[in-house]
């Protein structure tokens, strides 16, 4: 014999997929919503885009290679999008000195401490933007208009608007397509629902937290909208505007800190659905996704515990 | 400044009332519990491995004083002076037992048995044994995945990376009996350890025939029965082409090691003899100790 | 639409590369060696001991107990020892060995091609042969098939499902088989519906056998009680309880068995084995083995007798690559990996596949990263990342309300973990602690 045979046990063979394939997906996704962003806010964009998927890369390896002394694994990919989805989640004028603080907030204290890739509580991307929103307030809630508009000056965005000063709306042709204030990922609802359609093609993602999401915001709104119709209730203003649609198909999605089971999938989405609006509607913030979804990857532990998958048999149809 | 004084009398009076309902509570709800298994717990080594057969030191504790006698009680962890201790706080007096000592009853090493295969499934000597038979040709001996080493709540046994095989560290061994039990090949085993840790034992398992059992491994018994054959004290049986010494019978006399055609039969922290041994045996000595 | 079952399921890479390949007959070797311990349940008492003269189906292993399955001679020789031998298992186990001199076959056995499709037997006759016969499900599970088709006291069979899916990548043994024996499996069906007294068959067939779903299609014209039912290409499908719902839409409780539903499952090569049995008078001494892999030369369906070393069937198939890291015995997903290829074949052996070692290493494990993959794949609706933490952690109690004894050790878990994870390693395992810790309990 030539050489010496393998044994394990089965199976003996793999579907190949891996947690890179799986996080570069999301990357892919992403690309849409980042064109958007590049076209709206050119050069700004793309430096807080790449810085931040810099600083987050070299603190996970800095990290994990000089304090835990590990084999970092930085090629994963999950650095990246925390990275790319903390750079989403800020204005396009964010001080970089800043930036680098929530991305070490976000990779350090989130992320590594509690052990790393599948073991955080929270979304990183998410604990640092809320991290960086608490203690920069001012910077974090200065939007540059867009470099598309007329006039260049600072402005509130659509929510932040929909509470002082209705009259002020957008049209929802341009929410819709993102030619609007706001952060940057957050600005093009078509963007990321492409991005949402290509992750539910790949199989990365199940439509459930998503939809859920998006169809809880919805009809709670336009429940609200049906007895007193007016902007602050309209479910379509709500839907395309701020976080929301970032938060629904990319934050909330992540696999670490969601449900494992569809039925805690639903929960979970509908939950967020809630407290973003309970939030947008009532609260002091004008934005709720990321308070929302940090909430609900609190309670996901115990959505787990409490639901199982339907197993096979439970139902014992006779046909 | 009256804001500060508010605060403080509000914080004071909230806590010496929580403070009052926590005593009376516990007054009321008081278990009334025997004081001598406090006693005897703080007696006990601590440990809570489980190697006395109780689900930790407090249960062993309050089995030990409702119990009539000290008979097939003992903490392997405190040894005798521990069950001296308990025993004297209870006013009995404890059973002599021998101090017990884990062995490794397998020294295929890498060199006398040839791996044929790869295992390449989950690190865990449960799992591959359920599988097939070893990555040797013997498919009795020590399959080197650790499932002893995980066990091991004394950190007394370890894998070496030359041999792939555990070796107990004597110090740190309590003969709490995990090892034991997490072993899927029963390869090892608890016995005396024996005046200056000096022990002579059969290190294999193999129950093939002595041709097969060679053939797998050079080390291996091949159930000749010189040691039978040798041993003054009758100690020596043999049972499925494999012997085994009673270590209760033996009385380190080391004829047998020295007929042992394969050198299966090991002896530990023995002075080297007077003539001339036939092998160095600080190599066998080292695996095992 | 076509239908499947409900629950999870995956859809591998089929590679049937021998699929059409024609059953080739193996020449015989100059020595067997029969297991004794061919099924699942107490292996055979031996019969014949060394010196022994044999033919061809003499038995030389009698079943012991109530769930166990004769075992005949598949050669004409004699006796040379009764001794350990390692078998699929991976472990050493009794075994006998037989020196082949000629080809005489038993004066019982009928070993003309003709067709009979009569069978004037009672039910109780027909188990009887089966017995006597010493089949075994040969789908792989090798569970003796007198037991299954003898219903538990006060259970009626009302359906039998037959199965034709084959849904392990690579083999092709039991669509070849389908192809070449139609008209022996259908007459298989009828005596199985009598000697269980049902009205009733369904035949599935996976969507990627399109000329067996037309051959019998055709064929099964004759039969008014039996139907064909194409199935889409699904990974569990050939699992019993998979089956079922697949086909009926029944689905078998947790613990309970097929017959709680009322159906009784067989697989083609079973009834193949059936009609020989029953009709010819042949024991199960042979069988179609799938000889395939990546780069193996030719992919060939052989049929072999039991006990000819696995070495010779690869060697039929162009011998094996310099390249295989891994022979399984079996498909790639349920198959056992051997560490000898000196193994012989047993009732069993649906195929030996061999898997260069490139593909054949695992890859490292990772930490789970919650993708619930495997809760979405898992045909019984489990949760498997659960389970193997909790098999990990030893937390049996948590493990057995987890459902960890459903588990039906398909492998689409640590088929589809991105992570590397070795699930199905651990819930095995786990599995079985929880039965040995509900026996147990039980006793």
């Amino acid at each position: 014999m030539v050489q010496k045979l393998i044994v394990s046990p089965s199976p003996h063979v793999h579907s190949g997929d891996t947690i890179q394939k799986n996080m570069y997906n999301v990357l892919i996704a992403l690309i849409p919503a980042l064109l958007v962003a590049l076209y709206v806010f050119r050069l700004d964009a793309l430096i807080i885009t790449a810085c931040s998927v810099l600083f987050c890369v070299v603190f996970e390896y800095l990290i994990v290679k000089y304090i835990l002394k590990k084999t970092p694994n930085v090629t994963d990919g999950s650095a990246i999008i925390t990275g790319v989805l903390l750079a989403f989640n800020v204005p396009s004028n964010l001080p970089l000195w800043i930036l680098a603080i929530g991305c070490l907030f976000a990779i350090g204290v989130v992320k590594i401490s509690f052990g790393g890739l599948g073991n955080n509580i929270f979304n990183p991307a998410i604990a640092g933007r809320i991290f960086l929103l608490i203690s920069f307030p001012a910077q974090m809630t200065t939007w540059p208009a867009a470099a598309t508009a007329v006039d260049a000056v600072s402005s509130a965005t659509v929510l932040g608007n929909l509470k002082l000063s209705p009259e002020a709306l957008p049209s929802l042709q341009s929410m819709f397509l993102g030619t609007e204030g706001g952060s940057l990922g957050e600005m093009s609802a078509l963007a990321l629902l492409l991005g949402l359609a290509y992750l539910l093609w790949k199989k990365t993602i199940t439509w459930h937290i998503p939809i859920s999401i998006l169809a809880t915001v919805a009809l709670f709104t336009g429940a609200l909208y049906l007895f007193d119709p007016q902007p602050l209730y309209h479910p379509l203003i709500h839907l395309f505007s701020g976080g929301l649609m970032l938060g629904a198909v990319f934050m909330a999605t992540d696999y670490v800190t969601s449900p494992m089971t569809k039925k805690g999938m639903l929960i979970y989405g509908v939950g967020i659905g809630f407290v973003t609006v309970a939030i947008r509607l009532w609260g002091a913030y004008p934005e709720g996704v990321s308070f929302a979804i940090l909430l609900m990857n609190a309670l996901t532990p115990l959505i787990n515990n409490y639901t199982s998958p339907k197993r096979f048999g439970e139902v014992v149809k006779h046909g | 400044m009256s804001v500060l004084l508010t605060a403080v009398a509000t914080l004071g009076a909230i806590g010496a009332g929580s403070a009052a309902i926590l005593y009376m509570v516990g007054q009321r709800f008081k278990v009334e519990e025997d004081p001598r298994i406090q006693e005897v717990q703080d007696a006990l080594p601590a440990a809570n491995c489980g190697g006395c057969g109780f689900p930790g030191c407090a249960s062993f504790a309050s089995a030990c004083v409702k119990a009539e006698s000290m008979e097939n009680l003992l903490c392997p962890v405190g040894g005798q002076n521990t069950m001296d201790k308990v025993a004297a706080i209870l006013g009995r007096k404890a059973p002599v037992a021998a101090k017990k000592i884990a062995v490794v009853r397998c020294n295929g090493t890498c060199e006398s048995r040839p791996r044929l295969n790869l295992y390449d499934g989950a690190s865990s000597c449960t799992i591959a044994s359920a599988l097939y038979g070893g990555d040797t040709g013997c498919s009795f001996g020590c399959l080197g995945l650790g499932d002893c080493v995980d066990s091991c709540t004394f950190d007394a046994i370890h894998i070496n990376p030359l041999t792939m095989l555990p070796e107990v560290v004597e110090d740190k061994c309590t003969a709490c009996g995990a090892c034991v039990k997490a072993c899927p090949k029963d390869i090892i085993e608890l016995r005396k350890q024996g005046p200056k840790s000096r022990r002579i034992y059969v290190s294999c398992v193999n129950k093939d025939k002595g041709g097969v059992a060679k053939k797998a491994c050079d080390v291996a018994c091949i159930g000749c029965s010189k040691c039978q054959q040798v041993c003054p004290f009758e100690a020596i049986t043999i049972e499925n082409n494999l012997a085994f010494i009673d270590d209760d019978k033996c009385r380190l006399c080391r004829k047998c090691v020295q007929v042992c055609p394969t050198k299966s039969i090991l002896e530990l922290n023995f002075p080297p003899r007077k003539e001339t041994p036939p092998a160095p045996k600080e190599e066998e000595a080292t695996v095992t100790a | 639409m076509l239908k499947t079952f409900r629950i999870g399921g995956i859809h591998p890479k089929e590679q049937k590369i021998s699929a059409g390949k024609a059953i080739q007959t193996i020449a015989l070797p100059g020595q067997v060696i029969i297991p004794l311990s061919q099924h699942i349940g107490a292996p055979c008492q031996p019969v014949v001991k060394k010196g022994d003269t044999v033919k061809v189906g003499t038995l030389i292993g009698k079943a012991v107990g109530f769930v166990s399955a004769n075992i005949h001679s598949s050669v004409s020789g004699t006796v040379l020892k009764i001794d350990k031998a390692l078998d699929a298992s991976g472990y050493k186990r009794d075994a006998v060995y037989i020196k082949v001199e000629g080809d005489e076959w038993e004066a019982s056995i009928d070993r003309s091609p003709a067709l009979i499709k009569e069978c004037i037997l009672t039910p109780g006759e027909i188990l009887q042969k089966i017995a006597a016969a010493g089949i075994v499900g040969m789908g792989g599970a090798t569970f003796p098939t007198q037991v299954k088709l003898t219903p538990p006291p006060g259970a009626k069979p009302e359906i039998l499902i037959i199965n034709g899916v084959e849904c392990e990548p690579w083999l092709t043994s039991d669509h070849q088989l389908m192809m070449e024996k139609v008209d022996e499996i259908l007459v298989g069906v009828t005596i199985v519906m009598k000697a269980l007294n049902v009205q009733k068959a369904i035949i599935g067939i996976e969507n990627n056998k399109q000329d067996a779903i037309r051959l019998f299609s055709e064929k099964v014209k004759g039969y008014p009680l039996i139907t064909i039912q194409p199935l889409k290409v699904q990974y569990p499908q050939g699992g019993e309880k998979q089956l079922i719902d697949a086909l009926t839409g029944r689905q078998v409780g947790s613990g309970a068995l097929p017959i709680s539903v009322g159906a009784v499952v067989q697989n083609v090569g079973t009834l193949f084995a059936i009609y020989e049995a029953v009709q010819k008078n042949k024991p199960l001494i042979e069988r179609v083995v799938t000889v395939t892999g990546k780069e193996v030369k030719q992919p060939c369906n052989v049929l072999s007798r039991v006990g000819i070393p696995m070495n010779d069937l690869i060697d039929m198939a162009g011998g094996m690559p310099e390249t295989t890291g891994k022979v399984v015995s079996g498909g790639p997903m349920m198959g056992k990996a051997l560490p000898d290829t000196d193994i012989p074949v047993t009732k069993g052996t649906s195929g030996i596949l061999l898997i260069p070692t490139l593909e054949a290493k695992r890859k490292a494990m990772k930490d789970c990263i919650r993708c619930a993959k495997c809760i979405s794949v898992c045909p019984m609706g489990l949760n498997p990342t659960l389970l193997m933490n909790l098999t990990e952690y030893e937390v049996w109690d948590r493990a057995e309300d987890n459902h960890i004894t459903d588990c039906i050790e398909c492998g689409s878990c640590s088929y589809t973990c991105p992570a590397d994870r070795p699930l199905l390693d651990y819930i095995r395992l786990g599995k079985g602690k929880v039965n040995g810790i509900i026996r147990a309990r039980k006793n």
